[in-house]
């Protein structure tokens, strides 16, 4: 007789919690892992609502969004319109993407003798990472540091062996730049390199740029800041060179904002503006426009709002950079029509 | 069936015999006894669940292979036995060929089987055959201790520390000395086969010392008496007992191997990951198991996890293929030397 009332009070117990508390599942991007997982902390504390987020990868949280076996996904790339149709076709309803925070890579390098501050065009980036400017003497790279000790050392070249969505920001500015890079190799996850050796994260990059002398490698933003790489200058489309600061990402995103397009799928590389960083890009969470579970959309919607009013303020401090009021305005609009 | 079996062996026919002619009456109760002993529930069930468990191990087997196959048709019919025979990765083209990463498993763990072999055969006899046990014991636990770091701090440590070295010395004194030869040209990045054979070794190194160390162990004490009462020296006595317990090192080097072939991590983080075959052990290189680390979760068009999973696939029929090999080395090899 006790062990059958204790079931029953257990049962009792955890039906009632699982009534009271709405949970949402999803599964994605890494990247902006960091910066969920404190929203969801925060977000769980203020409303009881609970999210259980699995940080898989951005072709995980696609994958999984399309068969249907979460509630929200997230990705770095957006996904691609075959993509779209199938999640179309197999749920029945369509998939939204809303911009969370932007993300951007900085190009690092190790040069002693040069300190910080290198300055790059897009032209000479795209000219080493397709193996044609070989020396850090090249008069393409001295041309825009006049008065930097260059000397004649081969550049050792270093990218992402990993599929990851700072990848996929760095070459879709490169495919933007430079004709020859879209045409070679083209912007992905993962593309077939032209020379260099590949790292593994962030972190296998760094350290093998930070062991070896006349190498160059790109990183996230936040990565190079927490430790204090060296990072390049990168002119960008108004001609002007930029340091990657988390303002000038947001600049970057405030350039875009004019003719956003309506599905929020839109490459922020090479934006328009004076002070825009080029090298940057939005990440996003997908969700379903019309959710099965009428509670769940309804906690989706709030939280998107929370996310976009407080949730940006955690941003900075993470070493995200925020979004700018323009695109803020126009994703609360798109949140109002998720049910 | 099992009834029957039991009862037409001949061996238990013999003893029944026996038994019936010194009495069958007076025995006949005991018979029965222990015939009923011999259908006892308890031991069908043991039986028929022990061959339940050994046929569930074939049947993931079997499964994993299905999976796998099933898993990667769609790569199998775009790009056939050209899969395995083209060099290019692209999958912002979707063309993918698996051959540089089958070139770098392989190089990369015969490399370093290369470097380990002799050196943990030699760890071996000495800690079997020389060492006084107070060297020993130590040498001993330090030697399997080696076998329980984790890939990763492998790799940091290839990283930070391998690597360096190996740009700073290892790749300009054999470019030095050895530089006519094709497999010590090129740049010295430090990345690359060699660091990726190294490190391999210094993993594999603990599993081949330590089950050789038991194997020239089990060579019975009297084999070296005997060696040494006819006045062989140290190391003719130890010749004779290397001779004895070949079979057992071989199989040592074998399951090295297989760890070799199958290591991700530690591989990936200091092998330059560059899908190209070179045979200069100084360029980079890329092995099965990284790529499908690196690039699946990633990885989003159906053609990109199918080519991954068909990686997978070749790499899984290239282990039991080593496994299998190794089989017929151990065998053959007891065969001569019996």
């Amino acid at each position: 007789m006790p062990t059958k009332s204790i079931v029953l009070s257990l049962f009792l117990t955890f039906s009632g919690l699982s009534y009271a508390q709405t949970q949402l599942n999803g599964a994605g991007a890494t990247f902006p892992y960091v910066l969920y997982s404190k929203w969801f902390d925060v977000y769980k504390q203020k409303t009881g609502v609970q999210f259980n987020y699995q940080s898989i990868g951005s072709g995980g949280g696609i994958k999984q969004i399309i068969e249907g076996t979460v509630d929200f996904g997230a990705t770095d790339g957006p996904m691609k319109d075959e993509q779209l149709a199938e999640t179309s076709k197999k749920q029945g309803v369509d998939v939204l993407h809303i911009p969370t925070v932007l993300g951007a890579v900085v190009v690092t390098y190790n040069l002693p003798q040069l300190g910080a501050g290198l300055k790059l065009t897009p032209e000479t980036l795209a000219g080493i990472f397709l193996g044609e400017v070989t020396k850090w003497n090249d008069r393409r790279i001295a041309s825009t540091n006049p008065g930097k000790n260059l000397s004649d050392q081969t550049i050792i070249v270093a990218h992402r062996s990993d599929g990851s969505g700072t990848s996929f920001i760095f070459t879709d500015y490169l495919s933007k730049v430079s004709k020859q890079w879209e045409t070679k190799v083209g912007r992905g996850t993962s593309v077939r390199w032209p020379t260099g050796l590949g790292a593994k994260g962030n972190e296998g990059v760094a350290g093998l740029v930070k062991q070896t002398e006349g190498s160059i490698g790109y990183v996230e933003l936040a990565y190079a800041v927490k430790n204090h790489l060296p990072y390049a200058w990168m002119k960008n489309k108004a001609g002007e060179f930029i340091e990657p600061t988390l303002e000038s990402v947001s600049a970057a995103a405030a350039g875009a904002a004019k003719d956003m397009p309506e599905d929020f799928r839109v490459s922020i590389t090479n934006a328009d503006g004076k002070s825009s960083y080029p090298i940057s890009g939005f990440t996003w969470l997908l969700v379903y426009k019309k959710n099965r579970d009428k509670s769940k959309g309804e906690a989706l919607v709030n939280f998107l709002k929370w996310a976009m009013a407080d949730g940006q303020s955690y941003a900075s401090d993470l070493l995200y950079a925020p979004l700018p009021k323009e695109v803020i305005k126009l994703v609360e609009v798109r949140v109002q029509s998720i049910k | 069936m099992e009834e029957e079996t039991i009862v037409e062996n001949p061996r238990s026919q013999e003893q029944t015999g026996d038994v019936v002619s010194v009495g069958s009456d007076l025995l006949s109760g005991v018979t029965d006894k222990r015939r009923v002993r011999k259908y006892n529930l308890g031991d069908l069930l043991f039986k028929n669940l022990t061959v339940l468990f050994a046929v569930v191990v074939l049947m993931l087997v079997l499964l994993m292979a299905f999976e796998m196959y099933d898993g990667s048709k769609l790569s199998f019919q775009e790009f056939g036995t050209g899969f395995v025979t083209s060099s290019s990765w692209d999958p912002v083209e979707e063309d993918y060929g698996a051959l540089p990463f089958m070139y770098g498993t392989i190089v990369s763990s015969l490399l370093a089987l290369l470097i380990a072999l002799p050196l943990s055969v030699g760890v071996a006899i000495f800690l079997s055959e020389l060492a006084p046990s107070w060297v020993e014991r130590p040498v001993s636990f330090m030697v399997e201790l080696l076998a329980g770091v984790p890939s990763i701090v492998y790799g940091l440590w290839g990283i930070f520390v391998l690597v360096p070295w190996i740009r700073k010395t290892v790749e300009p004194f054999l470019s030095d000395h050895l530089g006519f030869l094709p497999l010590f040209r090129g740049a010295p990045y430090g990345f690359g086969m060699l660091a990726a054979g190294m490190i391999l070794a210094v993993m594999i190194l603990p599993i081949i010392a330590s089950i050789s160390r038991d194997v020239l162990r089990s060579v019975p004490r009297l084999q070296r008496e005997a060696a040494l009462a006819i006045g062989a020296t140290q190391w003719e006595t130890t010749r004779i007992v290397l001779r004895d317990s070949r079979s057992g090192i071989l199989g040592a080097t074998m399951l090295g191997l297989g760890r070799a072939i199958g290591e991700t991590m530690a591989v990936t983080m200091v092998i330059g990951n560059r899908p190209e075959i070179s045979f200069s052990l100084f360029d980079p290189g890329y092995t099965m198991a990284s790529v499908i680390a690196n690039e699946f979760t990633e990885a989003t068009t159906e053609m990109y996890i199918n080519a991954l999973i068909e990686v997978a696939f070749i790499l899984f029929v290239i282990t039991i293929v080593v496994n299998m090999l190794a089989r017929l080395l151990v065998w053959s090899a007891t065969r001569k030397w019996k």
